[in-house]
């Protein structure tokens, strides 16, 4: 249900709304960062803590670790038991859950105004006190297999994904699985979950982020009371290792019980921390918009409508990640085409923006809906306190919420072309192909057996 | 345009979205207006003037309970709305609204078919938006060509759907669950009735359904009375008049209880179990409501969840949930778990249902619940997104206008022994369908137990 594990998926990203108060931030001398968006629209807030670490930060043999510790937060510290503070606040109205990805685990808890204690003291307890008991591990851990077996083993796209990435990086830790491979699953221990979070579940690795109706300095007084005392971790970031040049295309095929074909493809691209030029991951994301932002962008209306190739297709590009990433394609071709009939569509529209530059049409179209999207984004105070916490734990400045549109209207049809030529090539391109296997001979349902009385309910 | 929203978990969270109609504190419900537009139809409007939009929702009583012998229909029709409408063919309509940053979008369950807009309310946006909607509502084409592919194209998401085993799952339980009754068949259709659909087929649905006296419509967003009127007469002027779709049939109880394995190569089983449930604005809605929010509806730390995830580690996601229709709806049990354990974790969620109906809930967690019920409120109620999925349903199903006013003292005024009544009256676990999918060994999966 909930407690999950979210990848990162902001598409056409941030922006605070130009009218709406600034955020407003402040540093505890333990190091923690905090960050409060005011906005009064209505008595509510959500309280979310971000922490540095993730998927990313994990080496082989421990995959796994940041998104089973999650769960794990759950499971009590001395003043709380296990799951006691889910029902904690939820006495208080609160809804709460944590998420892991990448590059960040978060938290949070979405309460009325005057409830922000409550999530301040949970909060800053478990930071530092977590008790990580054999009993709840060893529990915790056949539900996060059943997790890994839902998501991924019985999920035929899922798998194919999973695949894909492993054998798009060579060596960057994006190849892992959020959720960890299977054999580092059996061999995780309490005790190595109890290293990870002594060495990273501290006030200097983490930022709050605060938004709502809400007055910022009785947030800073209220945060200095309870995250106040908890003291500093000395922080060894472990030795990262770099993803070396490609040299060459890659392609797999994956087997699984399937109806359908389904094609990944995914080119090297920089995040906004490692590009040669500030601007290239602006025109990678306005390329994603031209080729995929909407019903009337290019793969819908060329492979879907147009050719009639494509029964779906999708093209996605992150500017903000902590590592270098994919722009990536995924699709399922539409009856009589092959996942190479879709593939060869793709590289074509690929082609078309690498030898013409885009109409100044579709480029007003895809800054008009930056700035709609800008808009609608507020009437959620939990994404708007997302983009923050995001920001800032994958290393970059939380104004770039506030920069973001600037950046991405401030795109030329020609900076387009040449992130295209440099990026979208062969040699930087993984293709995976989902290869369906029979699943329905023995799919036929028998005949419903009818049950009478009682027998049938134990 | 996200190739990873499909790893967001959707489990929890669109439940949680279908359940949580609201639970009410008085102070901060939003101030419906509502009334009928010249020629007939319904509106329901909050002003939000906050932010420069408005967000839409056109509800016709149009969902796949008519669909008769053609499985299927009410959902190609709401397909085809952005494949060509006036003048428009797909593309200019795409053009048109993404041009001016407006989002357009429909959907069918088994009662509605719901036509969903958001735009800025800044000119020529609205204006544009509007009358491409009002176009699309009235006028869509059905061109021939388009509608082959769509067809094509659903049947590659209906096979897409044999894939997953919890919409086989689900499919095979509401069969179950429903029998005859409209409510079995899925809104998607299967293969054979949708390859049987034709153009005579959705036009002669739009004209039944499309209509003034079958719509409701709601709005929220950055306008005054005079505005919303004028966009809903907008809306709505081009429709025919048309009347009310009758009744559906009324919802037979089970008789008997039935269980149904599907062999499927999974890692785990899916267990699922139903029967006909509660309708809205049932008498035994807020007691069933409340109850259920303590068995299994309240994520974490629900009985269900506690028994099953907690002190077991036997599934990842467990719920339970009563999904009211204009005629009784599912009630809906779940879990998924390794396939050597199914028959122990489908002990435990029947067991856990019936100590349940037979003691009903404590004090403690009865006060739990209330608390989490009323003190919540505000969350649900905070952004527009919520207030216009509200309004419809109220609008739709004819709820008391002060039904968001009154929800947290109906909340407050449920006693244990309302739970254990209505608990005892409605749900009947020897009367149950169930349907596990799985059960054989996975090719596949590597997460294999030392001891499985």
């Amino acid at each position: 249900m909930s407690r999950g594990l979210i990848v990162v998926c902001l598409c056409l990203l941030p922006l605070v709304a130009a009218a709406a108060p600034p955020v407003q931030e402040r540093q505890l001398a333990n190091g923690l960062r905090i960050l409060v968006k005011p906005d009064q629209r209505a008595p509510i807030l959500t309280s979310q803590i971000w922490y540095r670490i993730g998927s990313s930060y994990e080496y082989g043999g421990i995959t796994g670790i940041s998104h089973l510790l999650e769960h794990m937060m759950f499971q009590g510290t001395e003043r709380f038991g296990p799951n006691e503070s889910s029902r904690l606040v939820a006495e208080n109205g609160g809804e709460e859950n944590a998420f892991t990805g990448r590059d960040y685990t978060a938290y949070y808890q979405n309460l009325a105004n005057d409830r922000l204690a409550v999530a301040f003291e949970l909060e800053s307890d478990r930071m530092r006190n977590l008790t990580l008991g054999e009993k709840e591990f060893a529990k915790e851990l056949e539900v996060v297999k059943e997790e890994r077996r839902m998501r991924t083993d019985d999920d035929p796209q899922a798998l194919t994904y999973e695949r894909f990435m492993a054998a798009a990086y060579d060596a960057s830790p994006y190849r892992n699985p959020v959720i960890g491979w299977p054999s580092d699953l059996e061999q995780l221990t309490a005790a190595d979950l109890r290293d990870w979070y002594r060495l990273w579940y501290a006030p200097n690795n983490a930022t709050l982020v605060v938004a709502g109706d809400v007055d910022p300095e009785q947030v800073f007084a209220l945060a200095e009371k309870y995250f106040g005392p908890l003291k500093a971790e000395n922080l060894a970031p472990p030795k990262a290792r770099a993803e070396p040049p490609q040299l060459g295309e890659k392609r797999l095929r994956v087997k699984a019980p399937a109806k359908e074909p389904y094609l990944l493809m995914g080119y090297k691209t920089p995040s906004v921390a490692g590009a040669d030029e500030p601007w290239e991951p602006y025109a990678l994301e306005i390329l994603s918009s031209i080729l995929d932002g909407g019903d009337s962008a290019r793969l819908a209306r060329e492979l879907v409508r147009g050719s009639q190739i494509a029964a779906s297709v999708n093209g996605a590009y992150t500017a903000f990640e902590r590592l270098p990433g994919l722009f990536l394609f995924d699709g399922v071709p539409a009856k009589g085409q092959t996942a190479e009939t879709l593939e060869q569509a793709v590289r074509e529209q690929i082609a078309r923006v690498q030898q013409e530059p885009v109409s100044n049409a579709e480029l007003e179209r895809v800054r008009t809906q930056v700035i709609a999207d800008k808009v609608y984004q507020q009437d959620s105070l939990f994404y708007q306190a997302m983009q923050l916490g995001q920001l800032e734990t994958i290393g970059l400045d939380w104004r770039l919420a506030d920069t973001y549109v600037e950046h991405l209207a401030a795109v030329t049809p020609e900076q387009i072309q040449a992130v295209a030529r440099k990026y979208l090539i062969p040699d930087r391109l993984t293709v995976a192909v989902l290869d369906p296997q029979p699943l329905d001979e023995q799919q036929a349902a028998k005949a419903p057996t009818t049950l009478g009385g009682q027998a049938n309910v134990r | 345009m996200c190739v990873e929203r499909r790893f967001f978990d959707r489990i929890g969270r669109s439940l949680a979205a279908l359940l949580l109609l609201a639970t009410g504190v008085a102070q901060a419900t939003p101030e419906i207006q509502t009334w009928q537009t010249p020629g007939g139809a319904r509106v329901l409007f909050v002003a939000a003037p906050d932010l420069p939009m408005v967000d839409v929702r056109v509800v016709f009583d149009a969902g796949s309970a008519r669909d008769g012998a053609q499985s299927g229909l009410a959902s190609l029709t709401a397909d085809m709305l952005n494949q060509g409408a006036g003048d428009w063919g797909a593309d200019a309509l795409a053009d048109r609204l993404e041009a001016v940053g407006a989002k357009l979008e429909a959907t069918v369950d088994r009662d509605m078919t719901v036509v969903v807009l958001r735009s800025l309310t800044r000119q020529p946006a609205l204006d544009t938006a509007v009358e491409t909607l009002a176009t699309v509502l009235a006028a869509p084409t059905f061109a021939a060509s388009d509608l082959e592919r769509i067809r094509e194209n659903q049947l590659v998401t209906l096979r897409q759907e044999q894939e997953s085993p919890k919409t086989v799952g689900q499919k095979a339980l509401y069969r179950a669950i429903f029998g005859v009754h409209p409510y079995a068949a899925d809104p998607g259709g299967t293969a054979q009735t949708v390859a049987a659909l034709t153009r005579e087929d959705l036009l002669a649905f739009h004209a039944r359904y499309y209509s003034r006296a079958n719509a409701v419509v709601a709005i929220v967003g950055a306008l005054d009375r005079a505005g919303a009127e004028s966009l809903a007469e907008r809306l709505t002027a081009r429709l025919p008049a048309g009347e009310r779709a009758p009744t559906l049939p009324e919802v037979r109880d089970l008789t008997a209880g039935s269980l149904e394995p599907i062999t499927f190569p999974s890692s785990q089983t899916t267990v699922l179990a139903g029967q006909p449930g509660m309708r809205r604005g049932d008498p035994d809605y807020f007691p069933l409501y409340v109850g259920n929010h303590i068995l299994g509806g309240s994520g974490l730390v629900s009985l269900l969840m506690n028994e099953i995830r907690e002190k077991r580690g036997l599934s990842y996601s467990t719920f339970s949930y009563f999904m009211p229709l204009a005629q009784p709806g599912p009630f809906f049990m779940g879990l998924q778990t390794r396939n050597d354990q199914a028959d122990q974790a489908r002990a435990v969620l029947l067991e856990t249902l019936q100590r349940f109906i037979e003691t009903g809930p404590s004090e403690a967690e009865l006060t739990a619940a209330r608390k989490n019920l009323t003190g919540g409120f505000p969350l649900r109620i905070a952004s527009n997104g919520d207030i216009v999925q509200y309004l419809a349903v109220i609008g739709f199903y004819g709820l008391p206008l002060d039904y968001l006013d009154r929800f947290t003292a109906r909340v407050e005024a449920v006693t244990a022994g309302q739970i254990r009544d209505a608990f005892a009256r409605r749900v009947h676990p020897e009367r149950l369908a169930i349907v596990t999918v799985g059960g054989q060994t996975d090719p596949v999966s590597m997460t294999r137990d030392a001891d499985n």
